[in-house]
Order: structure tokens, then C-alpha cells, then sequence
């Protein structure tokens, strides 16, 4: 049977055939197709691989980001508060400040009027002894013009200074 | 219904019915459409048969080198000493040498034949449709774009053979063998292909013959034992089994005959697989032709059927093209793959 026994001539043309073919796709054909598609699924790998880290690092950025809004809002929370105290101290100073400084003046011019009034005083004293020391002549020169009445002062002045002595004494 | 045209099949495929109308030969209308030929019958147009005619290219051992043209030799003519040689003759249908004395010698015979030819506009269709596609890949960038149209279809089968096949099959260093395996896919698929085109210049029955399927096992054969390691061939020679299975060779000996055996199911089962595809579509549509005696309306009914067959055979055939070129591709893959083997670590 002719369909079971292998025919030299068409083996040998198979042969011959198979092998050219082989030889042009083997070095023109299959290699530049396999190696393109190798290069292209790593090329798509690497940028699947790629897409994954900056998706992972822009979710770090915006943790980061949410991070960096609460700190800064802790941040201005603590100076607010820390200007209100601050403001707070800054008038309960203000105000100490000026009660001490009105007390100064008010004890200052205590003193000064105390002293004003004493000065005053002893203008007055003096005024008045020096009044007194001339009505005291007036009287004196109108009484004295008598001897009894001379004698009666002297008396009276002698027990005055009598009672004066016993007094201090 | 089913069964009876099964029947009436089976006695189509298996009796050498002679119609009455049409006289037909059933062996011969089987044999001359998946048989090899000196020239290409296409049609034949008012009793004038129209052929391709193609070179003879033969060597006598006593008149040297001869070519010529199929022509001189299509009605069993004798041309320069040499003729095909006729029924009940030796080396029937092959051409022959008639000597002096009248005895019949076959020359060295490589013809460019029917088959031959076939098998060269094939192949030229095979490069072409992978040049064409790998032109692609040197005109654009390909990390850039991916191909659309006719290379992106190559490109998918090459994918598809190299992802699902030779990865799989072959192992670690799959690059060194993908050059032959795609090789072998594309040609072995392409050649089914055309073998289903009914006119010219398909239907040449190329992968249903065995010379093709051999050369194929035999490449299959080499690639699996030239660079087989050497846990491959300890595993032949010296396989781990019980010392009196390997001192009387018995194991050794079963494995080197299943050395041959792999190679010759691939190309049997190939062969096989594609002749039986023409020999079965031959038959359906030959019911056309030999119910032509049974009457017009048998004979048209019948034809009906024959063509529905037909299409449910031609789309089936269009299945099995694509599958043989797999299943060649994947043992082959496997059969390597086996002979790279690394031996377990323990």
C-alpha cells in the first residue's frame, strides 16, 4: 500500500522543505514575535508594578497630608490657647500693676498732705501764739495798770506754774 | 433517520460500488484524491481533463538525470524510457524505467509531484504569514502598541501555542525549543487547512501522508534525544527500579522501544487523523455521484443529506485542523519537556 510507506521523493522534498522553513522561521519569524511580546508583557508587568507604588505612596501622601492637617490644627489650637493665657496674665499684670502704682500715689500723697497739713498746722500754731502773745500784751498793759491787779497775776501765775510743776511731776 | 444514513455510509465508505449512470471506481476516486500524483488534476471540462503539469525530476541508474514534464507521461504514455507504471504492474502508479529487456525498474524519484507541491506553496504560505506578521514587530514599537488585524491574529496563536503549550510542556529553558514547536504548529496547522480547501492549489492531502508525518516525528525524535540530560537517559538505561528488572534489560529495553514508540504515535496519529478526514468527506460527497442511478428522487434526496453531511464534515474537519496541529505541538512539547527533566531532589 502506497499510504503507508513513506515515499523517498516526497521525504526527501519534506526534508528539504521542513528545513528551509524552519531555518526562516526560526531566525526571522518566531524569535522577533516571542521576544516583542516578552518585552511587552514585562514592559506592562513593570507598569502594573509601577501604578501599584504610586498608588500606595499617594495613599501614604494623603495619610501623611491628613496627619499634617490634625498636627498643624493641635498646633494652632495650643497657640490660641496660649495667646489667651498669655493675654489673660498680660492684663491681670496690667491690672496689679496699676492698683500697686495708684496705691503709691494715693500713700504719697497721704504723706504729702499729712505733711502739708502739719505745716499748715504749725503756720497756724504760730499765727495763733503769735495773736495771742500780742492780745495776752493788750490785756496785760490794760490790766497792769493797777498794783492789786499786778499782784493778783502774779499770783496766779505763780499757781499756775505750781499746778503745771505737779502736773509734769 | 440517523442510523440508516450511517449504514448507507458505512456501505458507501466500504463497498467498491459500481453505479450503473456513473461508473465509478470507488478505490480509485478514494486513492487518487488523497494520493500523491505526477501531475495536478484540477477539473476536467468536457472530457478534457485540466491539470497542472509539473516537473518529473528522476535519476536511472544507467541513463542518469532526467526532467521533464508530467505531461508527457498523464496518459501512460512512455517518455524517454520511463512510464507510470499501470495496474497489476510492480511499483503501480510510481514511474518507472522500462528497460531493453522489459523489465521495470523504479528510479531515484523526487519529482516535484502533486504533494510536493502543495507542500512548497504551503510552506511559502506559512513564512509569508509569519514574516508578514513579524515585519510588524520591526516597523513599530511593540512595547508601545500591541498589533491589530493579521498580526495581532498571529501574534494571538503564537501566544497561544507559547503560553499554553510550550511553557507548560517544555519547562524552564522553553526558548531554546519554541523556534521548532511554533515551526512545527504553524505548518502542520496550516497544511490541514489548505488540505480542506476542495480546489486548487488546496487539497493536496499533505499531513495526511506519511512521508510528512515522518519527517515531522523524526524532527520531534532529534529534538527529544540530541539534547535529552543526563537524568534522561539514566532514566532509559538505568531507571530506578528493582536490580533484576534492569540486569535482565527488561526495563531498559521497553523504554528504548517507547524512545521510537512516541515519535511513531505522533506521526501515525497525525497521518491517520488527516487521511481519515479526506477519505470520510470523499465519501459523503461521492453519495452524490452514486445514488445518481436510484432515481431522481432518491438521488436527490439523498444528495441533500450528503451535502448537510458535507458541511457538518468540513466544520468538523476545521476542528480536527486546528486540534492535530495541537495535540503534535503539545507532545512533542511534553515529550521534550520529559527528556529535560531535572531529577527530584530528595
Amino acid at each position: 500500500m502506497s499510504l503507508v510507506t513513506p515515499d523517498f521523493g516526497l521525504l526527501f522534498w519534506m526534508t528539504l522543505i521542513f528545513g528551509i522553513v524552519f531555518f526562516l522561521l526560526a531566525k526571522f519569524g518566531f524569535p522577533m514575535i516571542t521576544g516583542m511580546v516578552d518585552r511587552r508583557s514585562e514592559r506592562i508587568n513593570a507598569s502594573i508594578a509601577k501604578a501599584k507604588e504610586a498608588e500606595e505612596s499617594l495613599a501614604r501622601l494623603s495619610e501623611e497630608q491628613t496627619k499634617m492637617i490634625q498636627e498643624a490644627r493641635a498646633e494652632q489650637n495650643r497657640i490660641l490657647k496660649e495667646a489667651s493665657e498669655a493675654r489673660d496674665q498680660m492684663i491681670a499684670k496690667a491690672k496689679e500693676d496699676a492698683r500697686s502704682q495708684a496705691d503709691d500715689i494715693i500713700a504719697h500723697a497721704r504723706v504729702q498732705m499729712e505733711h502739708e497739713k502739719e505745716i499748715a498746722m504749725r503756720d497756724i500754731r504760730r499765727q495763733v501764739s503769735l495773736l495771742s502773745v500780742e492780745v495776752a500784751e493788750k490785756v496785760i498793759r490794760k490790766n497792769l495798770s493797777t498794783e492789786a491787779e499786778q499782784m493778783a497775776l502774779l499770783d496766779k501765775l505763780v499757781d499756775e506754774a505750781a499746778h503745771l510743776d505737779s502736773k509734769n511731776s | 433517520m440517523k442510523l440508516t444514513k450511517k449504514i448507507l455510509l458505512l456501505a458507501i465508505l466500504f463497498l467498491p460500488l459500481k453505479a450503473g449512470a456513473v461508473d465509478i471506481d470507488m478505490q480509485e476516486y478514494l486513492f487518487g484524491h488523497v494520493g500523491d500524483s505526477y501531475g495536478w488534476h484540477i477539473t476536467t471540462i468536457k472530457g478534457h481533463p485540466v491539470s497542472v503539469n509539473l516537473p518529473v525530476i528522476v535519476r536511472s541508474k544507467t541513463s542518469g538525470w532526467h526532467c521533464f514534464s508530467s505531461r508527457h507521461i498523464s496518459e501512460g504514455e512512455t517518455y524517454e524510457g520511463f512510464r507510470i507504471a499501470a495496474k497489476g504492474e510492480a511499483h503501480e502508479g510510481k514511474l518507472v524505467e522500462v528497460m531493453p529487456s522489459g523489465e521495470l525498474v523504479k528510479p531515484l524519484d523526487i519529482s516535484i509531484t502533486k504533494n510536493v507541491a502543495g507542500l512548497m506553496f504551503n510552506s511559502l504560505l506559512v513564512v509569508l504569514i509569519i514574516l508578514l506578521a513579524a515585519r510588524w514587530y520591526r516597523r513599530h514599537d511593540a512595547t508601545q502598541e500591541a498589533p491589530k488585524g493579521f498580526a495581532g491574529v498571529v501574534e494571538m496563536l503564537v501566544t497561544m501555542v507559547e503560553d499554553d503549550i510550550i511553557k507548560e510542556c517544555v519547562g524552564k529553558d522553553y526558548k531554546r525549543y519554541s523556534p521548532y514547536l511554533l515551526t512545527a504548529f504553524f505548518f502542520i496547522f496550516v497544511n490541514n487547512l489548505m488540505g480542506i480547501v476542495p480546489f486548487f492549489p488546496g487539497g493536496a492531502n499533505i499531513t495526511g501522508n506519511i512521508a510528512i508525518t515522518f519527517v515531522l516525528a523524526i524532527c520531534t525524535f532529534l529534538a527529544v534525544n540530541i539534547f535529552g540530560n543526563k537524568h534522561y537517559w539514566k532514566d532509559i538505561l538505568w531507571p530506578d527500579v528493582p536490580i533484576y528488572l534492569k540486569a535482565f534489560p527488561l526495563m531498559p529495553a521497553i523504554e528504548i522501544i517507547g524512545m521510537f514508540t512516541k515519535p511513531f504515535s505522533l506521526m501515525i496519529r497525525l497521518f491517520a487523523n488527516i487521511l481519515a478526514g479526506h477519505v470520510m468527506l470523499l465519501g459523503v460527497v461521492a453519495v452524490v455521484f452514486l445514488t445518481a442511478e436510484l432515481g431522481a428522487a432518491m438521488n436527490a434526496g439523498l444528495s441533500v443529506i450528503a451535502v448537510f453531511f458535507g458541511v457538518f464534515m468540513d466544520v468538523l474537519e476545521l476542528l480536527v485542523a486546528f486540534l492535530q496541529a495541537y495535540v503534535f505541538t503539545m507532545l512533542s512539547s511534553v515529550f521534550i519537556g520529559l527528556s529535560r527533566q531535572e531529577p527530584e531532589t530528595e
